[in-house]
């Protein structure tokens, strides 16, 4: 019994406690209002349910939130992030494009190019999108709001060039099995979730890279003097999360069977630093939760699920959304809390 | 000439001022007279900024009065202060930089006419007020296109418009080069003769002989001592800024630093680093020093005599205009501290809190920073190599820490001074480098990283030591470069090193 | 001559951008016959009015150091109001204006009141505006909602002419006065110069005693009764109230006022600049369309016109930092050394 105290006492005070915490509430909220929330079945030879859902359509944004969280971390942000969805999509789709033709009597499906060789382009397309953002912010100079914000706007400019204006379709099967295939019951794209996690945690904390990205985020200065060489961290940080925007896209545009310019990723940015927030990283940089990313990505979901069980259109999802990152600003607000203590009388916890 | 006849304008009495773990000021009293420049100086740490915090209304004295114009006054904020007629400018000048001058100089206080703003009598108001102070220029540009100097000259016309019954000048000429100086000074003597009281912070000896009429000397949250200017000499001002702290330790004197085994290593002369010719403009002056396997070389000097700036520009913070750096007889390119690092070099910084602490990372991530730094990022060290270093280095230094993974923010100065010295110890360089090790920590404290010191020396360690306390300098050097206003001016070697010969080179003497 | 192109002038961001109109709507006067008329401009001036009113209040937020990014779902929630109002409650013009004005500035108000009193990001606070005005828009209505209010209907086709074949509508008269009233706040109020201050240093704006937080809350109230009337305006242009009005409406403007000279940084820029800027945005528009190119291409060169901006203005700053002008030489004697 001594032993699951323990363990129990080192969840409580571990970063990732409220996050985990607050998923687990909105979850049974659900559960209160649906009591056949939870169920899963099997249908078609793969898991299917409520929770299947949430998962698959926060996929995404764990996506984006991974790369998002490193350059979070580094005292920065990235809000092309969005747009960055909308390119990937849009050279995945036109690379590999294609036409039905008679092949022995039966007709196949001819890609462009060779799916791996479009999913690659389209990674590469968006990681020197990211290399972009990099050098503005750590060599030129240049904050990175504004930095970022060139691509936000010019970003769709370039996916809509890319597809020449019109929405693409997608024939190609084999590339479906991305976003909506299905493997051992899962959904696929959660595969990738977890390999490209598991991956960046291992880098992370096996390598120093990690530690570094933390100390350029609280003390630049303290870093470089340390011999740290703090443009490149943040310069590479900022091409992983464009990598991992790239990821994002290829998966969206499986998911949807096309790729749009103007509407692929909307708003994602905002999500995606919702997601990262709640997880637990500051925006002010320094120590960073990965997996609290994650379930930061699951609280929206789960959020937006919840508002639309209460029979509210979805688009009010909008203001609750805005209402909960306030809410989230004041809390990690020292003045904010500074307040509460003097209203309420507690005692002054540290933080 | 000051007027004595009517008291003076501004009279502190007993000023206690306490933060947490330090008392800032002690008992302090001041007066400040009309028609006079006084010139209040000190080490850092020792209560100048505190005492003008207190005068200002930033902070609020725990005991003691202050009297303005024989008015008990209490003031609640710099705003305050400056309506009852203390008007200050600080060393950021603390205008805005894209607003013009005779902007600066008016705004919240701009005159309407019809609805708006005026800007015709605005402009022709401030060249008023500046040629008052001899200042000449347009005013319709902006700040930011001007020098340092005259955005001062802005900033003080703008204060003493406002309300002026004494003027607090904080450091202004830390910026200025000659030229400047002698101008604020012009314009100071004029305020002066005019009836104006001024209160002159300033570390620089010669412009507080040259300015002021009197001095006053805090030192470590006591006043030394008030002195007419023309009547006190140079090294009695030194001696009295310096003071003789650690007097009641007693200290086997040179036997520490003379010991056989650490001499057999410094007489087999192994020069680990020599600088020749090397400078930076607006640092420091061309300077040779070299240092060798277990010598200590001792950075004697006041605030702001190029100490600091030449042991970045050995580590690699700064660039160097001209001059070399020598390496164990190889010339090395500094242009990064990693550079630095990988030729054997470590550097303690002297402001741990902005330069040195990563504060929300653990104990052991900030001692093994700078030895990962140097492996790089593949090369990481596993864990419990981590820990055995950092434990090991707790050890050995006496750190009082929960633990190897405590945040190094909950650690007090004295303990986080010596995570930093951990740091560069973990990196076992050859070469060490450390800008105040002992500022803003116990006495207690401050004799074991002394200690410290000497031992790393014994076992062959080049050290170089700079700090402000000569005492400790000359407990801990073999070597002293003497520094004043940005220059290397005499080194000293052997028995030569004492306080008194490195006070009176600092005083002009020889 | 040789020194209004001098770096410490502090008027050139602003001729660079009238240059660039200049250069621009000339470049069209070329390719297209017919392109260089008084009536191109007008009605530039007509299809943007609602642009010309955002950006100012963006301009003054900008200026002071901040970002205002709901203006676009603010503009799109005050045409949603006014349209809901009119027609499903059938309130009179008189009573819905204002208070449509006034919804819009108490907005603007809560989110200077978060970013002042708590210490918050200007950037994530009016983010989470766009979301919360854009989902108050469906609130109101999912769909849209056409007006037939006989007053909109009639400013909405009322032409005022110069001469048969040129013309304003009622949109920019509205514009030009609201350029007007903030010519005069920028730059011959104390509130618009606390503004400027406040962008510059607020460090020393406080200093300096000057009424910091007042202001800072009543730029974003400011920003928020632009885009409410930036919406009213929009109402006389489209005559309906619909949710998706305005979608990237905040990115044109920030473009527009990075253009017209405005530093993201704060501290500098001009209402004048801000305006030609928009003229520069609706002048790439036109191109654009002329060209029969696709609507997307104005998205990029406008994202090529920031970089190449921010690009020039950092430039400037880190070569402002090495020169400076030097303090004149002092001729007295040299002064005595003491021993």
């Amino acid at each position: 019994m001594g032993e699951i105290s323990v363990i129990w006492k080192k969840f409580y005070s571990s970063r990732i406690f409220w996050p985990v915490a607050a998923l687990v509430f909105f979850l049974l909220v659900n559960l209160i209002i649906k009591a056949d929330f939870f169920t899963i079945e099997i249908k078609d030879g793969h898991l299917y349910g409520n929770i299947i859902d949430i998962i698959k359509n926060s996929i995404p944004i764990m996506l984006i939130s991974i790369g998002l969280t490193l350059v979070i971390a580094t005292k920065g942000i990235d809000i092309s992030v969005g747009s960055l969805v909308a390119i990937s999509s849009a050279v995945v789709a036109v690379m590999i494009g294609g036409n039905l033709v008679m092949v022995n009597g039966h007709q196949e499906f001819v890609t462009l190019f060779p799916m791996p060789v479009a999913i690659l382009g389209a990674l590469l397309v968006t990681s020197i999108a990211g290399m972009w953002n990099g050098m503005l912010v750590s060599r030129v100079g240049i904050q990175p709001i504004i930095a970022t914000l060139i691509l936000f706007i010019a970003g769709r400019g370039i996916a809509q060039l890319i597809t020449t204006g019109q929405i693409v379709y997608l024939y190609y099967e084999p590339f479906f099995f991305l976003g909506s295939g299905y493997l051992f019951g899962l959904p696929f794209s959660l595969y990738i979730v977890i390999f490209v996690l598991v991956i960046t945690m291992f880098i992370v904390r096996k390598t120093a890279i990690g530690m570094f990205i933390e100390s350029v985020g609280i003390n630049p200065t303290a870093s470089r003097f340390s011999g740290i060489n703090a443009k490149n961290i943040i310069f590479w940080c900022y091409v992983f999360c464009g990598f991992c925007s790239g990821i994002a896209g290829l998966v969206v545009c499986s998911n949807i069977k096309s790729a749009d310019g103007n509407n692929a990723g909307l708003l994602m940015e905002l999500d995606a630093i919702l997601s990262v927030v709640l997880g637990g990283t500051s925006l002010s940089g320094g120590k960073f939760y990965l997996m609290g990313s994650m379930i930061g990505a699951l609280i929206i979901q789960t959020l937006s699920v919840t508002i639309w069980s209460f029979n509210v259109p979805p688009q009010i999802s909008l203001v609750v959304k805005a209402f909960v990152i306030y809410i989230i600003c004041l809390l990690q607000s020292g003045k904010f809390r500074k307040g509460l203590f003097r209203i309420f009388g507690g005692k002054e916890i540290v933080s | 000439m000051p007027d004595n006849s009517k008291g003076p304008i501004l009279e502190m009495k007993g000023i206690n001022k306490s933060f947490p773990g330090v008392k800032a000021l002690s008992g302090v009293d001041f007066r400040l007279f009309r028609g006079e420049v006084h010139a209040l100086m000190g080490q850092n740490g020792a209560g100048k900024s505190t005492l003008i915090k207190v005068i200002t209304g930033v902070n609020r004295q725990e005991a003691g009065e202050i009297r303005l114009g024989g008015k008990l006054i209490r003031p609640d904020s710099p705003l305050d202060a400056q309506r009852l007629g203390i008007s200050t400018v600080y060393q950021e000048i603390n205008l805005c930089p894209n607003l013009s001058v005779a902007e600066n100089i008016y705004i919240g206080r701009q005159p309407i006419r019809f609805g708006k703003i005026d800007w015709k009598e605005m402009n022709d108001k401030s060249n008023k007020l500046l040629s008052t102070l001899n200042v000449s220029i347009d005013v319709t540009q902006l700040l930011s296109s001007y020098s340092v100097a005259i955005q001062q000259m802005v900033a003080i016309a703008r204060v003493l418009d406002i309300s002026a019954k004494i003027l607090i000048l904080d450091e202004p000429t830390s910026s200025l080069d000659e030229n400047e100086v002698k101008l604020l000074f012009g314009v100071l003597k004029k305020l002066r003769d005019n009836g104006l009281a001024i209160l002159f912070v300033t570390h620089f000896l010669d412009q507080a002989y040259e300015i002021s009429d009197r001095i006053t000397v805090l030192k470590n949250g006591n006043k030394e001592g008030e002195y007419i200017s023309r009547d006190l000499a140079k090294v009695e001002l030194i001696s009295k800024m310096l003071g003789k702290e650690l007097s009641e330790f007693s200290y086997s004197q040179k036997e520490t630093v003379i010991n056989t085994e650490g001499k057999k290593i410094r007489d087999s002369k192994e020069v680990l680093l020599k600088a020749e010719n090397l400078a930076r403009k607006g640092s420091i002056a061309p300077v040779d020093l070299d240092i060798s396997r277990g010598e200590i070389l001792g950075f004697a000097g006041l605030l702001g005599s190029g100490r600091t700036e030449t042991a970045r520009l050995l580590f690699g913070i700064d660039k160097a205009d001209q001059g070399d750096i020598f390496i164990k007889g190889k010339k090395k390119n500094m242009n990064n501290p990693s550079n630095a690092i990988n030729a054997g070099l470590g550097f303690c910084p002297e402001d741990r809190k902005v330069e040195g602490i990563i504060d929300q990372l653990s104990v052991r991530e900030n001692i093994i920073l700078a030895l990962q730094g140097k492996k790089g990022i593949f090369k990481n060290m596993p864990m419990k190599k981590q820990q055995e270093t950092a434990e090991n280095l707790i050890k050995m230094l006496g750190i009082i820490t929960t633990g190897t993974e405590q945040e190094v923010r909950r650690l007090s100065g004295g303990n986080q001074q010596k995570v930093m010295l951990a740091r560069w110890l973990a990196t076992d360089p050859e070469i060490l480098i450390l800008d105040e090790p002992t500022r803003g920590i116990d006495v207690g404290a401050k004799l074991e990283i002394m200690e410290l010191v000497l031992n790393l020396a014994k076992k062959g360690m080049a050290l170089l030591f700079i700090s402000s306390e000569i005492d400790e300098v000359v407990r801990c050097s073999s070597k002293v470069e003497v520094f004043k206003d940005r220059e290397k001016i005499n080194e000293l070697t052997g028995g030569d090193i004492d306080v008194n010969s490195i006070m009176h080179i600092i005083a002009g003497g020889n | 001559m040789k020194n209004m192109f001098s770096t410490n002038n502090k008027y050139l961001s602003l001729l660079v951008t009238i240059a660039l109109f200049i250069l621009m709507f000339g470049a069209g006067s070329v390719m297209y016959p017919g392109f260089f008329s008084f009536q191109n401009i007008f009605n530039i001036l007509i299809n943007n009015s609602y642009l010309i009113i955002i950006a100012i209040g963006m301009t003054l937020v900008i200026i002071s150091g901040g970002i205002d990014l709901s203006v676009g779902s603010l503009l799109a929630f005050s045409t949603m109001l006014a349209a809901s109002l009119l027609e499903n409650y059938h309130m009179s013009p008189v009573v819905v204006i204002p208070l449509v004005l006034a919804t819009g500035s108490i907005f603007g108000c809560f989110m200077g009141c978060l970013i002042q009193y708590f210490d918050l990001p200007p950037f994530i606070i009016t983010l989470a505006g766009l979301y919360l005005a854009r989902g108050m828009c469906y609130v109101v209505s999912i769909d849209t909602i056409p007006i037939t209010n006989s007053f909109f209907t009639s400013v909405a086709q009322y032409e005022i002419h110069f001469s048969p074949d040129t013309f304003i509508s009622i949109n920019v008269v509205i514009a030009l006065v609201m350029i007007l009233i903030a010519l005069y706040l920028a730059h011959y109020t104390k509130f618009g110069r606390t503004v400027y201050a406040i962008g510059g240093n607020e460090q020393s704006a406080l200093l300096m005693g000057l009424p910091v937080a007042q202001t800072k809350v009543l730029v974003y109230t400011f920003s928020g009764f632009c885009s409410a009337l930036a919406g009213i305006v929009f109402t006389f242009y489209m005559l309906s109230g619909y949710a998706l009005h305005g979608t990237g409406l905040e990115l044109d403007t920030i473009a527009a006022v990075v253009i017209g000279g405005t530093l993201l940084t704060g501290g500098v820029g001009y209402i004048a600049g801000t305006i030609f800027g928009v003229l520069v945005f609706g002048t790439i528009q036109v191109l654009v369309t002329n060209q029969s190119l696709n609507s997307w291409w104005t998205r990029i060169a406008v994202g090529i016109l920031i970089f190449l901006f921010c690009l020039i203005q950092r430039l400037f700053e880190s070569g402002k930092a090495a020169g400076g002008v030097k303090t004149p030489e002092v001729s007295d004697a040299s002064v005595k050394k003491i021993e």
